[in-house]
């Protein structure tokens, strides 16, 4: 009895905990010193066997946040504070605390499904290096064992292992995107971050892409981050969803209530203007643009667009607190409307 | 009904390949349709990477050249436009907007210069007229002149770029604007307003809109008519609801169902639909 409750929390534990993270660009043009707040305290878990959808426009720091989780930074970024830790298989990792052993956790137990896809494949040289490049040391096998491994992987995705032998430019797009799936996947890491794995992608393409991210994640019972700004993307794949805006983590939830109920009215609004088959009422807008995070808006981030905004958004910035199912952090949370 | 753009069986053929191993390709095969000059909509091109919808943009703008078949512009065939002056009145009827606003504006140059290059190129004017011509543009897209003088790309998001795209666009006074994938580079949430944008320069200023895309939820948004190009050919075409209601080819079907819907539920059904139509042998 007393062995089972002890045995519970360690079970369920988070493979992935962020606190109170933050990493600014550092920037010196000419002695003047600007800052750049790309990721400004961000607080999140994420669990075993679950897709997070971190969704969000350009410059929002998404990409900036997964750098960061993944300790992939170098000068000008720099954490300023806040920690990263993963717990893969009861041994735990801080990211900034010892970035030595981070090392050896790479592409074991953490790996990258990257976007563009011709950039991760050397044009000049056939796939099967890529696979040696990345994935051979960390194996620990003998070359004819990884070779059978490699070969046995990509039969489960359902590519043909003579891909191996060819070059990146006879692939077609799709064919390579599965490719890097297949490179990130090979070790059977705990840890996958998908990095707009789809977005460059034609639309019958992107679904055959998504549909073998959900397969490799279930087979393999491991965590994914995935970002995209497609609202539609995280509503066919994610478990949860974090909305990134201005460098902020302004909600998060289970993707059902998301959709259904939105907090946050930046939420609101990505959701409710997505155009879909059969409906022709018209679309609202949202006005203005993304604030420059060298030079954030004071109090809340999104208060210059938002259409709730009160006098206590201009000047206090709300912090993320539990609501409902998620979290959410505005003064007038729930009070959206979605059309 | 008098045409303001007729396209007669045009057909566009690239060689490709090296010295030896020369290839053809028949990017665009037999596309015909017809724009009414009378009644201004806004025309969809949908279609995968390579189906062959920039090639007839690029030929509608007179940047290509058909390889056979007719394009008429208000009955005057584009192969036979000679001479600077026919060619810049051309242009000054059909204005292009491109897909990458960061892209198309040069990063070094201000903003406004563009503007005022097309307003002397086209309308020949210079000084305050220009600055009115400029005005009057860029009210249209919701913007004005004090807030675009002395700007750089670099300062404005990829929704405000497209829409000082589209007021360059209009200095002109154009009856036709050809927009290659203008909004898939453009943010989520500034995506609507420039779609929205589209919907009043046709219902205000008389333009019509050639809108290429791949993106089929979009096109059923604004559409009035659409077509449907699969490896250069014209697969089907109609009233863009009719078409996207009832697609009557397996590929429009397809192209249709691999529109994720905005909704949890049926997104994921959508997938595990796919998933168990693609699942490995």
């Amino acid at each position: 009895m007393l062995a089972e409750t002890i045995a519970a929390p360690t079970r369920t534990r988070p493979v992935l905990e962020v606190e109170n993270l933050k990493a600014y660009y550092q920037m010196n043009y000419f002695g003047v010193s600007r800052e750049v707040r790309a990721v400004d305290d961000v607080t999140l878990t994420i669990n075993r066997n679950e897709i997070y959808g971190i969704a969000g426009e350009s410059s929002s720091g998404k990409s900036t946040l997964i750098k960061t989780i993944a300790g992939a930074i170098s000068p000008p970024l720099r954490v300023v504070s806040g920690s990263v830790r993963f717990d893969f298989g009861g041994s735990q990792l801080d990211v900034y605390a010892r970035p030595k052993a981070m090392k050896a956790a790479r592409w074991r137990h953490l790996s990258y499904i990257m976007q563009g896809s011709m950039n991760v494949l050397n044009p000049v040289r056939r796939v099967r290096h890529a696979f040696d490049d990345f994935a051979f040391k960390h194996m620990g096998l003998s070359p004819a064992q990884f070779r059978s491994r490699v070969e046995a992987h990509l039969k489960r995705l359902g590519l043909d292992p003579r891909v191996l032998e060819s070059y990146p430019h006879q692939l077609s797009g799709g064919m390579r995107q599965r490719l890097t799936i297949a490179l990130a996947t090979v070790c059977e890491p705990e840890f996958i971050i998908a990095d707009e794995p789809t977005t460059a992608l034609d639309v019958l393409v992107q679904q055959d892409v998504l549909a073998l991210i959900k397969d490799v994640q279930q087979r393999m019972a491991s965590s994914v981050v995935f970002v995209t700004h497609d609202m539609t993307v995280h509503a066919a794949i994610a478990d949860r969803i974090g909305i990134v805006y201005a460098g902020r983590l302004v909600e998060e939830g289970p993707t059902d209530d998301v959709f259904a109920r939105p907090q946050h009215p930046y939420t609101a609004h990505l959701i409710s203007s997505l155009p879909r088959l059969g409906d022709v009422s018209r679309r609202k807008a949202l006005p203005g643009k993304p604030p420059n995070l060298s030079d954030p808006p004071s109090g809340c981030r999104f208060h210059l667009r938002c259409p709730l905004a009160i006098d206590r958004c201009r000047v206090e910035n709300p912090p993320l607190v539990p609501r409902a199912t998620g979290r959410v952090a505005c003064w007038r949370a729930g009070e959206a409307e979605v059309a | 009904m008098s045409a303001l753009l007729q396209l007669d069986q045009v057909t566009k053929t690239f060689s490709i390949g090296g010295f030896f191993d020369r290839g053809k390709l028949q990017a665009v095969k037999g596309a015909t349709f017809t724009l009414d000059d009378a009644r201004p909509e806004i025309f969809t091109i949908v279609g995968e990477s390579g189906s062959g919808k920039t090639t007839i943009a690029r030929m509608i703008l007179g940047n290509e050249t058909p390889t056979t078949g007719t394009i008429r512009f208000m009955g005057e065939d584009l192969s036979q436009l000679r001479g600077r002056r026919r060619r810049l009145a051309f242009m000054a009827k059909v204005q292009p907007i491109f897909q990458n606003p960061f892209e198309a504006f040069n990063p070094l140059t201000t903003l406004d210069y563009f503007l005022y290059s097309t307003a002397r190129r086209f309308l020949g004017v210079s000084g305050t007229a220009a600055d009115e011509a400029l005005d009057k543009a860029l009210n249209h897209v919701g913007l004005t002149l004090a807030e675009v003088r002395g700007r750089y790309s670099h300062e404005l998001s990829g929704g405000q770029l497209q829409r000082i795209a589209v007021a360059r666009a209009l200095i002109p006074g154009p009856r036709l604007i050809v927009a290659d994938e203008p909004v898939s580079m453009v943010d989520a949430s500034l995506r609507m307003s420039i779609v929205n944008l589209f919907r009043t320069l046709r219902d205000d200023l008389g333009v019509s809109i050639i809108y290429i895309t791949h993106d089929l939820a979009t096109a059923y948004y604004i559409s009035d008519r659409v077509i449907i190009m699969h490896r250069g050919d014209v697969i089907e075409s109609g009233e863009a609801r009719n078409v996207l209601d009832n697609p009557s080819q397996a590929y429009s079907l397809a192209l249709k169902n691999a529109v994720l819907p905005p909704d949890p539920a049926a997104a994921r059904l959508a997938l595990a639909n796919r998933r168990g139509a693609s699942a490995p042998a």
